[in-house]
């Protein structure tokens, strides 16, 4: 008796130590982790700013908004003064001059390219020259945080739908292998060689032009619904088309690898073990399929996300959906250099993040990091 | 030999893998094709679309073939020349004062519902003082003579009956419509081809006569006619709105896509196969660098780097492709290939070499690498759709090489110029659909060499 509860303590305290030094060592790996991945993102951007930068564009975006800057000042300065215009051009001149050496224009390039990259990093992009938000701003910062959840809708509404219903039906037809249904699934998986965009246009062209029966493009009736309601059921309207473009380019290729993934899992001998023993379908599934598939799953959720921040560009464009891909490509029809380098940027930012995120979801599922590793 | 027979036999047991094996052989044969009737150059010079090209094609014209399902028949373009083609008579009478008298017609059945878009006749003269002078009527099936055209012409000229302003007077008088209740006459053309006072207007249906008498004032002095009806429907593959015919971009869409799509594809693969090889072989320093890279790299945003080389640099089809294998090179796949290449140096003939004394590059080039090279051919086919579509979003985006006929190209103007909300479905419908054939061919390929050389996905 008094044996058993002394092992239960030291399995006890056992346990307590090692949960402390798996904390001890999850800690000490995420932060080289974040180290490592900081320097990326550090770098990422910084290619990107020599990149947009090679032809001296972002130097011509702050010198862009400078010149805009004084001149509006110059303007406030002098409406109720009548002040000759040679004066008033002088005046312009030299605010300029000062400004461009404040901020560094004078400098050679590599010292500029850093600041540039400060700027990035700290989200400060500038002006943009032609484009505004919808609120009247011209900061390209906002431009874009304006767009942002547009992005995020569509995004997270086709992808998660898209995990789980594949990952569902791939469970589902993993169990019937050579079932009429798992047949069709592998014969039409090179369809997602196509790109969302072009069942983008297929889709507009039967539902919008054919059969008239869901909107062409945008986000919202103009104008808008009155009550939140109707806003919302409006929205989910115009969600339809391009989430389902979304949707229908990956499916059959997601399904068949998720279906193919689950069968190589359901040949190993402990699933035939289970078999034998007579354990149930569903439970069979639960703990001796899903559980040692849970890293990839996992893995492979993350993934995602991350083509969450640059996956949409074609097809917000062929929707004119207004996310950050439409953003880009207005930028690039009006010439906006300010707002496509920002774009850039923040999706080298979001990028990042995002691939550290992974990093961590992955150390936390990986059973090689969380236990006994350390011995 | 034998392993390519083997290979080959393989391929034949499956379906999908034939289909795909033939659209891509399709496809080349195609390219070929185009390559040899359209040499680029020419090609850059019709999708230039100047007048003198595209001087015989309507506007938006939708394919020919349309009529076949059609109870309604629209149109069709017509280009005659006077004495070549039959119907076009003509016919010199010498004029006692020297000098010609030349008399053209041109008899035809129109049996549409709906109007041509325009209807012109491009004289062509050669005279040294005095220019000839001709006069155009055209009789419609009610018999009516209607006066198009007189005056004098140069070297080359073109009358356009839609744009004669006298006669378009001259018709609204004969259709004599109440304006205040009906709608004024459009255009010329409705003028000639609608019954005299009809309202709402009728397409007058028969036969109609154009008669040209043209009068030459020196000796040898002549004059060539060429008739051009623009209806709605043209060739095998219609026109766009810039009245250039779809079938040059059509045709060399395929080579376009095809060099594009390869280039990328092969390039990539054995590039990072490549460094892969290089970066397992020596370790150290090189390969944490590679692998630095990579992590780099994905960070990067492909499509927004490549967005701002077309719009900043440089929109020529082959930079961005030079691009688009630089920022591919250290993709994800680099990282699978690598940890292939970590399993292939420690197999027993690696240490073999090792032992007789191979130089690394020997054995990097031909130990390692024809190891793997069946493993990344699946993947490598399987890339070449992706590669195309990129070139279309790239043109979609606005950023396709102006000058260059692409399939992209197509689907950008058709977009841009509202082909869906017009219904031109043509328009879209044929780039799209080549595209489409040429993506789904690669996959198929692609995913029946994966089962192949792929063992454990074999029975799967």
């Amino acid at each position: 008796m008094s044996i058993e509860t002394n092992s239960q303590e030291t399995s006890l305290e056992y346990a307590k130590r090692a949960t402390r030094e798996t904390a001890k060592r999850l800690a000490r790996f995420f932060s080289i982790r974040l180290v490592l991945q900081i320097i990326t993102i550090i770098i990422g951007v910084y290619i990107t700013i020599l990149v947009a930068n090679m032809g001296g564009y972002v130097d011509t975006i702050l010198k862009a908004s400078i010149l805009e800057e004084v001149n509006l000042e110059v303007s406030a300065m002098v409406t109720e003064k009548d002040i000759p215009r040679e004066m008033r051009e002088q005046m312009v001149r030299d605010l300029v001059a000062e400004r461009e050496t404040l901020a560094g224009l004078d400098q050679p390039f590599i010292q500029r390219s850093f600041r540039h990259l400060w700027n990035g990093l700290t989200l400060n992009f500038g002006r943009a020259r032609f484009m505004v938000s919808d609120h009247g701003s011209r900061m390209v910062r906002n431009i874009i945080l304006e767009r942002l959840p547009a992005t995020l809708l569509l995004m997270g509404t086709s992808q998660l739908l898209l995990f789980f219903v594949t990952l569902s039906i791939a469970l589902a037809v993993s169990r019937h292998y050579g079932s009429l249904w798992d047949k069709l699934i592998v014969a039409l998986s090179p369809t997602s060689s196509i790109p969302p965009w072009f069942y983008g246009i297929f889709l507009i062209l039967v539902f919008a032009a054919w059969l008239k029966i869901l909107p062409f493009s945008g986000m919202v009736d103009a104008p808008p619904p009155p009550t939140k309601w109707l806003y919302f059921l409006n929205v989910l309207k115009h969600l339809i088309l391009p989430a389902g473009s979304l949707f229908v380019s990956s499916f059959f290729i997601s399904t068949y690898s998720w279906r193919t993934f689950f069968l190589i899992y359901s040949s190993e001998d402990y699933v035939d073990m289970a078999k034998a023993k007579g354990l149930s379908d569903r439970a069979i599934e639960r703990r001796y399929i899903l559980r040692p598939t849970l890293p990839s799953i996992i893995t492979s959720f993350a993934l995602l996300m991350v083509g969450i921040w640059t996956g949409a560009t074609l097809t917000e464009t062929i929707f004119n959906w207004p996310g950050l891909g439409t953003t880009i490509y207005t930028a690039i029809s009006k010439y906006d250099t300010a707002v496509i380098v920002g774009t850039t940027i923040i999706q080298a930012y979001l990028l990042g993040i995002t691939v550290f995120f992974l990093d961590f979801l992955y150390a936390i599922v990986d059973p090689r990091v969380k236990l006994g590793g350390g011995k | 030999m034998k392993k390519f027979k083997d290979t080959f036999q393989d391929i034949v047991r499956y379906p999908s893998a034939v289909v795909g094996l033939l659209i891509v052989l399709a496809l080349i044969v195609f390219s070929i094709y185009t390559m040899i009737t359209i040499p680029y150059k020419e090609a850059i010079h019709l999708w230039k679309g100047t007048e003198a090209v595209v001087y015989k094609n309507p506007r938006n014209a939708r394919p020919t073939w349309v009529n076949w399902f059609r109870k309604d028949k629209l149109p069709v373009s017509v280009d005659v020349y006077a004495g070549e083609d039959e119907d076009f008579t003509k016919e010199v009478t010498p004029r006692k004062k020297g000098g010609n008298q030349i008399e053209f017609n041109y008899e035809f059945d129109y049996n549409y519902n709906q109007l041509p878009q325009d209807i012109f006749i491009y004289f062509k003269s050669n005279y040294v003082d005095k220019n000839p002078f001709v006069v155009i009527n055209m009789t419609t099936p009610a018999g009516e003579e209607i006066k198009i055209y007189d005056g004098g012409i140069s070297r080359a000229t073109n009358v356009r009956f839609g744009q004669e302003e006298k006669l378009l007077t001259r018709l609204v008088r004969l259709h004599g419509r109440d304006t205040e209740t009906q709608d004024q006459l459009r255009s010329v053309i409705e003028g000639l081809f609608t019954k005299m006072g009809s309202y709402p207007p009728v397409v007058d249906k028969g036969t109609y006569t154009i008669n040209v008498k043209a009068t030459t004032f020196e000796e040898g002095s002549d004059v060539e006619a060429e008739l051009v009806m623009h209806g709605t429907v043209f060739g095998l593959f219609g026109t766009d709105h810039m009245r250039r015919d779809l079938k040059v971009a059509i045709m060399w869409g395929a080579p376009i896509a095809l060099a594009f799509g390869l280039t990328a594809a092969l390039g990539t693969a054995l590039i990072s196969m490549f460094i892969a090889a290089l970066g397992t072989w020596f370790g150290g320093w090189l390969d944490e660098l590679i692998q630095r890279i990579t992590e780099v790299n994905m960070v990067i945003p492909y499509l927004s780097i490549l967005i701002m080389v077309g719009t900043f640099y440089s929109r020529s089809i082959w930079v961005l492709l030079l691009v688009t294998i630089l920022l591919n090179i250290f993709s994800g796949a680099i990282k699978s290939r690598r940890a292939i290449f970590l399993q292939v140096r420690e197999s027993t003939y690696i240490e073999a070499a090792k032992a007789y004394g191979a130089s690394d590059y020997r054995i990097i080039i031909r130990y390692m690498i024809p190891r793997v090279i069946p493993m990344i051919i699946p993947g490598l086919v399987s890339a070449v759709p992706a590669y195309v579509f990129l070139e279309a979003s790239l043109a979609i985006l606005g950023l396709g090489d102006p000058t260059v006929p692409t399939w992209g190209k197509i689907i950008n103007d058709a977009r841009t110029n509202g082909a869906l909300y017009q219904g031109m479905f043509y328009w879209i419908l044929e780039p799209a659909v080549f595209l489409m054939i040429t993506g789904l061919g690669f996959a198929m390929l692609g995913f029946a060499l994966d089962r192949i050389f792929n063992p454990r996905l074999r029975g799967m």
